[in-house]
C-alpha cells in the first residue's frame, strides 16, 4: 500500500448506503453519502438522532451485525477498496489503519483487564510487538495522552479511571499502531464541559502530531466549530450540505442547517435581556425562524419565597474494612443556602459530583439531609413525618433527565399522568381522566394519545409526558433535574419553551438543575454555580454571565464550546486536571464560608475552594 | 481482600448456629422415640429410664443443646443409635463418595453447559441455538430416576458397556471407579448441564452487546479472542455463583440418583437415618450438609471477588 500524498484524500466514501432488517422488511438509514478525508484534516458529521451519522462511521469501520445490515457503495482508505475485503481482511484493516473511539467511555473499555493490556493488546495484534516492546510503547502511549504517572497506571483496570481519562485511555488505544484515520464518534458528549475541553484539545494535537485525518461525528454545533476543518450535514439519512465550516455556519443553504444553528443556543446571546427569553421557533422544512418571545415578568419576589433552603447538608457514608466500619464521607451537599419565588427559575449548575442532583433530592427528602432547614410552601420540610411528606409533595414535583426510564413501560400515558391525582385521592375516575387530557393538551399533545405505550412515542414527547405528570398536582416548585440534556437541539428548545409558558401561565417556580450554561443562559432568573458541594457564586443570571467572579465561574464559562467557526484556533489548558472529588476523611471539618456582595443579590464565596 | 474473607467467615458462624439449633430443635418436635425403638418389644421401664439417664435425655433441652453443640465442636457428633458407629467416622465414611458423584457431575455440567451457551449466544437465533435450547429444554424436563433406569437397561443391560451398580472407591481403582460413577455423574448432571447453558447464553448475550466488545472489534482482534477472552471473562462472573449454589443442591440432590444406582453415598445415609429415627445420624448429615452450602457460597463469593476487579476495589 502506498502513503497518500498529502492531496490524496485518506478516505473516499462515494454513495454510501445503508440498510437495516427490521421484522423482515429491509429499511434503509443512511442514503447516498459521499465524503472525503484528507491527511491532517477534520471531518465533522453533524446532525440529531436518526440522522445516520453514527451508522455511517460504523458502516465504514464494518461494524453493524452482518446478517441484519447492508453496506452499499463504495469506501476507499488510502486507496484502498474496502468493500472488497474479507472480513479477515477487514480486521487486519480495522484499529492498524484506521481505528475508533466512542460515545461511552464509561462502558467502552473491557471491566476486568488493566488499561495496560487493553492498549497493548492493539500493539501485539497488529505490529507483532513482544510483550516487554509492547509495555513500553504502551507507557509511551499513556505519556502521550497525558495521563499523570503513567507507569503505576498500567495494571489499573478501567473503574479505577475518570471519565475523561478512560477517554484518554481509548484515544491512546486507537493511537496505538498509528492510524491514518481517526473516527471519533460523540467522543466528548458524555463527558462534563471542563473535561471536554481537554479531551478536544488533546485530539486537536495529537492530529497535528501524526498528520491524522479526523472523522468527527457530534451533534453539538459548538464542538463542531471548534474542531472542524469541514462539516457535513446529515438529516434523516441524507448528507443535506457539506462544505468548510465557516461555509455551513456562516452561508448555509439548507434549510435544516439553518434550522439546526437556530436551535442551538449560544452562550451570551442573552446579554442586555432582562426577563428568560423562549427559544427562536425554526420551520425544519424552510428553515424560516420566528424569534422567541421574552417572558413576563412573573417573579414575585415581594412575596415571601417558596422555596427557602439554609445551611443544607446532605452527607453520604463511605465504609471499608472487616466489619464495615465508617472509613470516610461524601460532602454532596455542603451548607447550602437559597431562596427561590414563586414564578422564578433558578439554575443550579456545575459539573459531575458538585452536588447539584443532591440538592434537588433533599429539598424533596428523596434522600436524607444531615441538617440544614428547609421550607417549602410552609411546610418545614425536614420535620414532617410520613403522611405530611406525602402532603409536602402535592407542592413539589419532580422531573428527570431520561425520559425513556421515568416513565412506567407498561402503563398507557393517560394512566401515568392521572396517576399523582389518584394516588392523592384527589377525585374519581372520570375526574382523573379529563385531568389527564387536560394537562396532555397543556404539554402540546393530543390527549387522544391517552391509551397508548410510552414506547410509541420520541424521546421529546416523552419527556412532555413526564412534564403533564408533574403538572398533575399542580405544584408550586418544580425541580427540573437535567430535564432537557438528553434531547436534541430542536426538541429541547422546544421542551424549554413549554416550562417557560407553564411559568408564564402557571407562576411556578423551577429548580432547574443542568450542567448545560447555554440553556441556563435562556431560562434562568437566577444561578447558582456548585462546586464540591458548595454554592461558590449566586446572583441574577446577567450577572452571573456578565460578570462572573469565582475562578471557578470563569472556568465554567470558558469551557463551553460555542458555535463559532472563528474559535477553531483555540487551545486551553492541557493539564489534565482533573475533577476532584467531595470524598472527605471522618476527622474533615468543614470550613466556614463567607459571601462576598458583589453587586445586589449577587454573591460570590472568598477564599479557595477544595 | 484478606478482610473480606475474614467478614465472610465470621458471618458463615451465626448462620451455622441458626441452622444448628434449628436441626437440634427439629429433632425434639419430631414424633417417635428413640429410647422406645432401642428398649425393644417389651418396654421395660427401668431399662427405659436407664436409657433416658445414658443419654442425658432427662436434662432440660438447653443443658441438651449446649452439651450435642459442645461436642459436635470437638468432632463429637455422637454415636449412631442403629449402628453403634460414631456419627463422624460414618460421614467420613460415605461423603467422599458422594462429593466423587457431585465434583464428577458438576465438570460434566461445566464442560457440557458453558461451550454449548457460548455457541448458542453467538450463533443466537439461528438453527444451532435453537438445537441447543432444545437439548437443555429436555434435559431440565426428563425425570432423573426415568433416565437413569433407561440408561441402566440400555448402557448395561443391553451393551454390558459400564457396571449398572455399586462404587469402587477411586484409590483403589481410579479406572473402574470413574467407569462406575460415569452413568450417575450424567445422570445428575444434565439437568445442572442444561440449566448452566441457559444462563451462560443469556449472560454471554447481554457481554456481546455491551460497548467494550465493540470496541474490541473495533480494534480489529480476531472473533475468537473477542469471544474467549473479553466477553467470556465477563459471561462468566454470574456462573461462578450459580455453580457454588448448583454444588450445594448436587449434594442434596444425590439422594435419588444413589438409590437407582445403589450407591453407598450421603443420600443412602440420611434416608436409612430418618426411617430408623437414627437422631444422630441425622443431626450430623443435616449439619454437615449446610456446612457444604455455607462452605461452597464462601469459595462462589470469595472466586466472584478474584474475578471482577470492580468488586476488589470496592473493599
Amino acid at each position: 500500500m502506498t502513503a497518500a500524498s498529502p492531496t490524496e484524500p485518506v478516505l473516499t466514501v462515494e454513495g454510501l448506503s445503508t440498510s437495516f432488517q427490521v421484522d423482515g422488511r429491509w429499511s434503509t438509514v443512511v442514503r447516498d453519502v459521499s465524503f472525503e478525508v484528507r491527511p491532517g484534516e477534520t471531518l465533522a458529521i453533524v446532525g440529531e438522532s436518526g440522522s445516520g451519522k453514527s451508522v455511517t462511521s460504523l458502516s465504514i469501520m464494518r461494524l453493524l451485525p452482518p446478517r441484519v445490515s447492508r453496506i452499499e457503495g463504495r469506501i476507499r482508505l488510502a486507496g484502498r477498496d474496502l468493500g472488497g475485503l474479507s472480513e479477515k481482511e477487514m480486521r487486519a484493516v480495522r484499529g492498524r489503519d484506521m481505528a475508533m473511539i466512542f460515545q461511552e467511555p464509561m462502558t467502552s473499555l473491557n471491566p476486568i483487564f488493566t488499561i495496560g493490556r487493553q492498549i497493548s493488546e492493539s500493539l501485539t495484534c497488529h505490529l507483532g510487538l513482544s510483550k516487554r516492546d509492547a509495555r513500553a510503547e504502551t507507557l509511551r502511549l499513556l505519556e502521550k495522552v497525558r495521563i499523570p504517572n503513567a507507569a503505576s497506571r498500567f495494571d489499573e483496570h478501567p473503574h479505577q479511571f475518570s471519565g475523561g481519562m478512560r477517554q484518554r485511555v481509548m484515544i491512546a488505544m486507537a493511537l496505538a499502531s498509528r492510524p491514518k484515520l481517526l473516527i471519533a464518534d460523540e467522543p466528548t458528549t458524555a463527558l462534563d464541559v471542563t473535561i471536554q475541553g481537554q479531551i478536544l484539545d488533546l485530539i486537536k494535537q495529537l492530529q497535528e502530531e501524526e498528520d491524522m485525518a479526523v472523522l468527527f461525528i457530534t451533534h453539538d454545533m459548538g464542538v463542531v466549530a471548534e474542531v472542524a476543518d469541514r462539516t457535513m450535514v446529515m438529516f434523516r439519512g441524507d448528507a443535506v450540505e457539506t462544505g468548510t465550516t465557516e461555509e455551513v455556519f456562516l452561508a448555509g443553504r439548507h434549510p435544516y442547517t439553518r434550522a439546526l444553528l437556530a436551535a442551538v443556543p449560544r452562550l451570551g446571546e442573552m446579554a442586555g435581556e432582562h426577563w428568560p427569553r423562549r427559544f427562536p421557533i425554526v420551520d425544519m422544512a424552510t428553515g424560516v425562524q420566528a424569534e422567541g418571545k421574552s417572558v413576563d415578568a412573573t417573579v414575585a419576589t415581594h412575596e415571601e419565597p417558596v422555596l427557602a433552603v439554609r445551611d443544607l447538608v446532605t452527607r453520604f457514608e463511605v465504609r471499608g474494612g472487616v466489619f464495615g466500619r465508617k472509613t470516610g464521607e461524601i460532602h454532596a451537599v455542603e451548607k447550602v443556602s437559597f431562596d427561590l419565588f414563586q414564578g422564578e427559575t433558578l439554575s443550579l449548575v456545575g459539573e459531575s459530583g458538585c452536588g447539584k442532583s443532591t440538592t434537588g433530592r433533599s429539598i424533596l427528602r428523596l434522600v436524607e439531609p444531615r441538617s440544614g432547614r428547609v421550607d417549602l410552601d410552609g411546610f418545614d420540610v425536614l420535620d414532617l413525618d410520613s403522611r405530611d411528606l406525602l402532603r409536602m409533595r402535592r407542592s413539589v414535583q419532580m422531573i428527570f433527565q431520561d425520559p425513556f426510564a421515568s416513565l412506567n413501560p407498561r402503563m398507557t400515558v393517560g394512566a401515568s399522568v392521572a396517576e399523582p391525582y389518584t394516588a392523592h385521592r384527589l377525585g374519581t375516575r372520570a375526574e382523573a381522566r379529563d385531568k389527564a387530557a387536560d394537562l396532555l393538551t397543556r404539554v402540546g399533545l393530543d390527549p387522544t394519545m391517552m391509551s397508548r405505550y410510552p414506547h410509541e412515542f420520541s424521546g421529546g414527547q416523552r419527556q412532555r409526558i413526564a412534564i403533564a405528570r408533574a403538572l398533575a398536582l399542580d405544584p408550586k416548585v418544580i425541580v427540573a433535574d437535567e430535564s432537557v440534556s438528553a434531547l436534541d437541539v430542536s426538541i429541547k428548545a422546544q421542551v424549554c419553551n413549554l416550562l417557560m409558558d407553564l411559568q408564564e401561565n402557571l407562576k411556578i417556580a423551577f429548580l432547574f438543575i443542568s450542567h448545560d450554561m447555554a440553556v441556563v443562559e435562556r431560562v434562568s432568573h437566577r444561578i447558582a454555580v456548585m462546586y464540591l458541594g458548595e454554592i461558590v457564586e449566586i446572583g441574577p443570571r446577567e450577572a452571573i454571565f456578565g460578570d462572573p467572579q469565582h475562578p471557578y465561574t470563569k472556568r465554567l464559562m470558558a469551557a463551553v464550546p460555542v458555535p463559532d467557526p472563528a474559535r477553531r484556533g483555540i487551545r486551553r489548558d492541557l493539564s489534565g486536571q482533573e475533577l476532584k472529588s467531595p470524598v472527605r476523611p471522618l476527622d474533615y471539618v468543614a470550613p466556614e464560608r463567607r459571601y462576598r456582595t458583589v453587586a445586589p443579590g449577587h454573591m460570590v464565596m472568598e477564599g479557595a475552594v477544595g | 481482600m484478606y478482610a473480606f474473607i475474614a467478614r465472610r467467615l465470621l458471618l458463615a458462624i451465626p448462620t451455622l448456629l441458626i441452622i444448628s439449633l434449628f436441626v437440634f430443635s427439629l429433632q425434639k418436635l419430631l414424633p417417635g422415640d428413640p429410647v422406645l425403638v432401642m428398649a425393644g418389644e417389651e418396654r421395660d421401664p427401668a431399662v427405659i429410664e436407664a436409657l433416658r439417664e445414658k443419654y442425658h435425655l432427662n436434662d432440660p433441652v438447653p443443658m441438651q443443646y449446649l452439651a450435642w453443640l459442645g461436642n459436635a465442636l470437638q468432632g463429637d457428633l455422637g454415636i449412631s443409635l442403629r449402628t453403634n458407629q460414631p456419627v463422624l467416622s460414618l460421614i467420613a465414611e460415605k461423603l467422599p463418595v458422594t462429593l466423587q458423584l457431585a465434583v464428577m457431575s458438576m465438570t460434566f455440567a461445566l464442560l457440557l453447559g458453558i461451550p454449548m451457551g457460548i455457541l448458542a449466544a453467538v450463533k443466537k437465533n439461528t438453527a444451532i441455538d435453537y438445537l441447543a435450547s432444545v437439548l437443555a429444554l429436555s434435559g431440565l424436563s426428563v425425570p432423573n430416576f426415568w433416565l437413569g433406569i433407561m440408561l441402566i437397561l440400555l448402557v448395561s443391560v443391553q451393551l454390558g458397556w459400564l457396571p449398572a451398580s455399586g462404587y469402587q472407591p477411586f484409590f483403589v481403582d481410579p479406572l473402574l471407579s470413574l467407569k462406575t460413577m460415569l452413568m450417575p455423574s450424567f445422570v445428575l448432571g444434565n439437568a445442572l448441564a442444561a440449566s448452566m447453558m441457559r444462563h451462560t447464553r443469556s449472560s454471554m448475550i447481554g457481554v456481546l452487546s455491551s460497548d467494550y466488545i465493540r470496541t474490541a472489534r473495533a480494534k480489529g482482534l480476531a472473533e475468537r479472542s473477542v469471544i474467549l477472552s473479553h466477553a467470556l471473562r465477563n459471561a462468566v462472573l454470574p456462573i461462578v455463583t450459580l455453580s457454588a449454589l448448583l454444588f450445594g443442591e448436587l449434594l442434596a440432590g444425590a439422594v435419588l440418583t444413589e438409590q437407582i444406582f445403589t450407591i453407598p453415598g450421603f443420600g443412602k445415609l440420611i434416608v436409612d437415618a430418618v426411617f430408623t429415627r437414627d437422631y444422630a445420624v441425622v443431626q450430623g448429615v443435616v449439619l454437615c450438609t449446610a456446612f457444604g452450602f455455607i462452605t461452597m457460597n464462601l469459595i462462589a463469593d470469595v472466586l466472584y471477588v478474584l474475578l471482577n476487579p470492580r468488586m476488589r476495589a470496592s473493599l
